[in-house]
């Protein structure tokens, strides 16, 4: 099976992220970390071909340092990468992502696509289904279980009521959520660490994959951010001890707040 | 009036609260046509969504639409789009919604704003991004501006509309039918609030333990939704569709009580626009603090309970 696993870096969340002044886009600049969910992609990525066999590619789009996104990726077990990196892309909304992926998906061929539910940048949750609907393949999303059967495919979709069992045929496009143990992302052995510094990673630009310039980057998107700014500060709390009387102190401010 | 589209957010034909708060942010920008995707349209359906200034109500209730997952919804609104020309369209900013903005934008060669808690004239959409951190105001930049907003941004205010009923035949596309939903599991079956809608959200942390029924009765006696941080839902105590956080589920309600939770950033960034913040921790130090409006330091299996006592005697 040909598993591609997309794999986004993002800004450290345990660092204050920004968005830059010139241009409004984020700023990527700072300490940049693979997506967690990315995480769990490439861990059912690895489940799969451990299962049914072939081969894992990691695909990032983003800026040279988003190598190291990668790295993380080939070192917990996938075989090889595409790095699709071009200035062009700079400033490139979910429409034009979508795009530029799905030409890069198109060029590198794929039975199943995994990716992460969302990123912890953006946040948008939109990038599987927007891939599906560009690719024309069947969108298995938020999956929390997969199982492949010949070219049969179905996953537990997490609702809020529990799942859906959704099924479909492949090719498709996956994406999946957070999991407790058992199904917790590997760690990435030394041997892993290693091995991961010879496995190839094909540097292309959208000329490669054929992605039209025009729809691409700041100027082509399609929704703007106009301005922004800092979130006000909350005002200063009252916090109590508890000396036997905390829940009561604790019902009369909800009294108070008329929540009882 | 410039029409605006909004699409219903329904379970079994029970219309959610959110779809009730986008009608009423659409009769601020305009005439707010109801879309109903899916099975279980009813008189009592077409009453509640008029009541809330539904002038139209677009019905597509073939059972297709249910069956297979979020492409039928886009490419019914996508039709709605190209045939009556909408100011806008409003989707709730749930997943599924997301997913259905995502592939209407694509269809309809327009931009797509998610999480919004708040559209102004000219439909410039206000987003907490960062956990909540920074505000920004976005602008759709071509085609039909596409708009997710959040449950719990707009107090839903009830004024009568038409609600005048149009029955639309779609013609589903073969690439629409590829994801089949074959069987629904309902795991749950309290009666509580979901988590994104609730007004209350009583949440818990790593301080509570495997047994999470002290939770569930305070959020009971509120009337509130439970909610877990991620240790908890990582060590499998309680399951992950109910993790507030930064990979979980993102929640602005009225009241929000954190019990047993450090408040690191994974945490806050999924609730730290909730309008009243209670804390409940023994560590006086904890990250949470810095967010709380009212808290008590102590244990929370003795506060808890006192204050469930507090809260039935007063009731």
């Amino acid at each position: 099976m040909n598993i591609v696993v997309c794999v986004k870096q993002v800004p450290d969340t345990a660092t204050e992220r920004k968005l830059r002044s010139d241009d409004n886009t984020i700023d990527r600049s700072a300490n940049g970390v693979i997506n967690e969910l990315c995480e769990y992609a490439v861990e059912d990525a690895l489940k799969l071909k451990e299962a049914y066999g072939g081969e894992v590619t990691v695909l990032t789009m983003g800026p040279d340092q988003a190598t190291d996104a990668i790295r993380k990726a080939l070192a917990m077990g996938a075989d090889k990468a595409v790095h699709l990196s071009d200035e062009a892309l700079h400033g490139s909304d979910a429409l034009s992502t979508s795009y530029a992926l799905s030409q890069a998906l198109k060029k590198i061929g794929f039975d199943v696509v995994i990716l992460g539910s969302e990123s912890t940048d953006a946040r948008t949750g939109m990038l599987a289904a927007m891939l599906a609907e560009r690719l024309g393949v069947p969108q298995l999303t938020l999956a929390s279980k997969i199982e492949v059967s010949g070219s049969a495919i179905s996953i537990h979709r997490q609702t809020d009521y529990g799942y859906d069992k959704v099924e479909a045929t492949l090719p498709a496009v996956v994406s999946v959520v957070e999991k407790p143990d058992p199904f917790k992302p590997r760690y990435p052995s030394f041997k892993g660490i290693m091995a991961a510094k010879k496995k190839p990673i094909e540097k292309i630009g959208i000329a490669d994959a054929e992605i039209d310039p025009a729809q691409i980057g700041l100027a082509a998107a399609w929704s703007v951010v106009a301005d922004f700014t800092p979130a006000p500060p909350r005002g200063k709390g009252v916090v109590v001890n508890d000396e036997g009387d905390g829940g009561t102190k604790a019902a009369e401010f909800l009294v108070s707040k008329k929540f009882i | 009036m410039a029409e605006i589209l909004v699409l219903v957010e329904q379970v079994d034909g029970e219309i959610k609260k959110v779809t009730l708060e986008l009608l009423t942010l659409a009769r601020s920008l305009g005439e707010p046509s109801a879309v109903w995707a899916g099975p279980g349209y009813t008189d009592v359906a077409k009453a509640r969504l008029s009541e809330y200034g539904a002038e139209k109500i677009y019905v597509a209730d073939s059972a297709d639409i249910a069956d297979h997952l979020v492409a039928p919804k886009a490419e019914l609104l996508a039709s709605l789009v190209g045939s009556r020309s909408p100011a806008a369209v409003l989707i709730a900013s749930t997943t599924e919604g997301k997913e259905v903005a995502g592939r209407l934008a694509i269809k309809t060669d327009s931009g797509v704003i998610t999480d919004a808690v708040g559209v102004a004239e000219g439909f410039v959409a206000e987003q907490p991004v960062f956990g909540g951190g920074v505000i920004v105001h976005s602008k759709v930049a071509k085609g039909t501006p596409i708009i997710a907003l959040r449950p719990n941004s707009t107090q839903p205010v009830a004024t009568a509309g038409a609600g005048t009923e149009e029955k639309v035949d779609v013609a589903l596309s073969d690439a629409a039918r590829g994801a089949r939903v074959v069987e629904r599991v309902k795991e749950k079956t309290s009666s509580r609030p979901e988590l994104t809608e609730a007004a209350i959200v009583v949440s818990g942390g790593r301080g509570v333990g495997a047994d999470f029924s002290i939770i569930e009765q305070l959020a009971d006696s509120l009337g509130a939704a439970v909610g877990a941080s991620r240790a908890v839902t990582d060590s499998g105590w309680y399951p992950h569709e109910f993790q507030v956080g930064q990979t979980g589920k993102t929640v602005a309600p009225q009241l929000y009580i954190a019990a047993g939770i450090s408040g690191a950033i994974q945490h806050r960034a999924g609730m730290q626009t909730a309008k009243t913040i209670v804390v409940i921790n023994k560590d006086g130090q904890a990250p949470i603090w810095e967010i709380a409006d009212f808290g008590v330091v102590g244990d929370l299996h003795k506060v808890l309970p006192q204050l469930i006592d507090e809260i039935t005697k007063r009731k």
